[in-house]
């Protein structure tokens, strides 16, 4: 998959089938018959899907949360401010597209808010953009306690998942930042949940915790994992400096059953269409831009085809 | 009964009408599109509380003026964070225009200036407070002014003794002669003056701020007067130590332009 492709996906356009399928891979998806996958399942069997990066991530998402909870309480100033911009031992940082709306609505730029982006960007233009997502912001954790709320109801048929055109999050994008350039109000930043909840966990909870809620209602009765997947710019922010990021989940398609447990547990399925039979257009594959490298698909992976990678470490050492 | 034997016992399984592609991509854009226009008409909703209390609050030193201060700040209280006497807070949804915005109640704590630094303008990385400012005689943030004339203890004529306002008040106040360097709580530190002239005594600003003056009384004693004057920066001390309730001296917010908003309206 090329980087315009994932690009184009991450920005709403549908997966699409490949152009262009490698020899190599040609050959792989060859051997899928009916026998080799119930053999390469069975050897799977051996053993069960766990839960080690899930709960890696809670902990660094927890830590990273606490760590701005008592650097304000036991005024220990590591972490100062909240996830909207925050300074780490001193040094500037600021949420990209928070900025980005304070510039508009001020029509100024502030030069501490710059250095502030420049700093975040190259600290995830390394991590991988969208990890912010699931192992830093406390609207991805609540979202994900819901998200299992909303799957137990689906699955009793209580409740079913409403899926949007994805490419509603690249318009809202656009719209806030225009609201923000015309209105002078930075009008997003009051409905921003995850400001919200990062505020609440600092300075203590507020009124405004009940639109979290409200969100969070929606996410569980009508439209799963709603405002992460279609509505939250923050996120398509964080997806696009990470587009080009060393940090990635990798897809191997030799032992790769088609199962598609993953595409049921991922926060993004759309990226992991090409788990699907027949669609890898290589022996190995990156998972696109919009992957918010959870690890979720790794942890259930049976065939151990998802795994983390870091690009060009292998070559280094 | 009827009701019951009517019951499917197994958990019922709608039976959904299979839909073309099409139609579900329709679907799917047709709901896009309903978020779409439910956010953007929430978007307003940011004003509401405006609506509900349409009064402007007092912002930390070196605020710029209301429409730019909303437009900078990114809501990240980093200067909530260095304020030695936790002077400021956050505006929660129905605490006037802006939630997680910073504002001064002075009435429960004012600025004092313990930090000696004007350390939330340096805090700020938006510049919503002003880095232009370098000392606390260049605030302006908002201007104290006698509100209840009838409630001032020196009007009367009357002096104070004892600690400031009731037992569970939880303001500080930096006093020099006690710690040079900590705040302590106001109502561990008794006062007692005759007349009573605490707003002028506690004004972090001094004789340029406020001074007290002298008038006679209408039966032919003498009473005084707390007189604002141009130096005023509208700290909050004055209003917070001023011992009736409600106070005598409040603050109010000082509406200044910026050279930035001014560029912004032509």
């Amino acid at each position: 998959m090329g980087f315009l492709d994932g690009m184009a996906m991450m920005f709403g356009r549908a997966p699409r089938k490949p152009t262009e399928i490698s020899e190599a891979a040609e050959i792989l998806h060859g051997r899928k018959r009916r026998a080799h996958v119930t053999q390469l399942l069975e050897e799977a069997r051996a053993h069960p899907p766990g839960s080690t990066w899930r709960n890696r991530r809670w902990a660094v998402l927890i830590g990273v949360n606490l760590l701005f909870t008592l650097s304000f309480w036991l005024d220990i100033q590591i972490v100062e401010g909240s996830l909207t911009a925050s300074r780490f031992l001193g040094f500037h940082l600021a949420d990209i597209y928070s900025s980005l709306l304070v510039m508009l609505a001020q029509r100024h730029v502030a030069v501490n808010l710059v250095i502030g982006m420049v700093t975040v960007l190259v600290m995830w233009g390394v991590i991988g953009g969208r990890a912010f997502c699931s192992w830093v912001c406390p609207y991805h954790f609540v979202a994900e306690l819901a998200e299992k709320l909303h799957t137990r109801l689906a699955d009793r048929g209580i409740v079913q998942d409403h899926v949007l055109h994805r490419g509603v999050r690249t318009v809202l994008w656009v719209g806030f930042a225009l609201l923000a350039l015309l209105t002078g109000h930075t009008l997003f930043l009051t409905l921003n949940p995850i400001g919200i909840l990062s505020r609440a966990v600092v300075y203590g909870p507020s009124l405004a915790l009940l639109w979290v809620l409200l969100l969070l209602v929606f996410e569980i009765v009508y439209s799963r994992r709603g405002w992460c997947r279609y509505v939250c710019p923050i996120g398509l922010t964080y997806g696009v400096i990470g587009a080009g990021a060393p940090v990635r989940v990798v897809y191997s398609l030799e032992r790769c059953a088609h199962e598609g447990d993953c595409r049921k547990v991922c926060e993004v399925p759309h990226v992991l269409d090409l788990t699907i039979k027949g669609r890898a257009e290589d022996a190995n594959v990156d998972i696109g831009p919009d992957c918010t490298r959870c690890g979720m698909c790794v942890d259930i992976c049976p065939t151990d085809s998802l795994d983390y990678e870091i690009k060009g470490l292998r070559n280094l050492l | 009964m009827a009701d019951v034997a009517e019951k499917p016992t197994r958990p019922r399984k709608k039976k959904r009408r299979r839909l073309s592609r099409h139609q579900e991509q329709r679907r799917r854009l047709l709901r896009a599109g309903l978020v779409t226009a439910g956010l953007v008409l929430l978007q307003p909703l940011a004003f509401m509380p405006l609506v509900r209390r349409w009064q402007q609050r007092l912002r930390p030193p070196g605020a710029l003026d209301e429409r730019a201060f909303l437009a900078a700040c990114i809501k990240c209280g980093q200067c909530v964070q260095v304020c030695p006497v936790e002077a400021i807070v956050l505006a929660d949804m129905d605490d006037g225009l802006g939630t997680g915005v910073p504002f001064i109640d002075a009435r429960s704590q004012a600025c004092d200036f313990s930090c000696d630094a004007l350390s939330c303008i340096l805090a700020c990385p938006t510049g919503a407070l002003s880095h232009d400012l370098a000392a606390k005689e260049e605030v302006e943030a908002g201007l104290a002014r006698l509100a209840r004339p009838e409630q001032c203890l020196a009007r009367q004529g009357k002096g104070f003794r004892g600690p400031v306002r009731d037992a569970g008040f939880r303001g500080r106040l930096r006093y020099e002669q006690v710690d040079r360097w900590n705040p302590i709580q106001v109502r561990d530190h008794p006062y007692d003056r005759d007349p009573c002239d605490l707003c002028v005594l506690e004004c972090p600003i001094g004789e340029a701020a406020i001074q007290l003056v002298a008038f006679p009384t209408e039966d032919g004693g003498q009473a005084w007067t707390p007189q604002v004057l141009d130096g005023c920066v509208g700290c909050g001390v004055c209003e917070m130590i001023c011992p009736p309730e409600p106070a005598a001296i409040v603050i109010e917010p000082r509406a200044k332009p910026t050279p930035r908003l001014e560029a912004l309206e032509s």
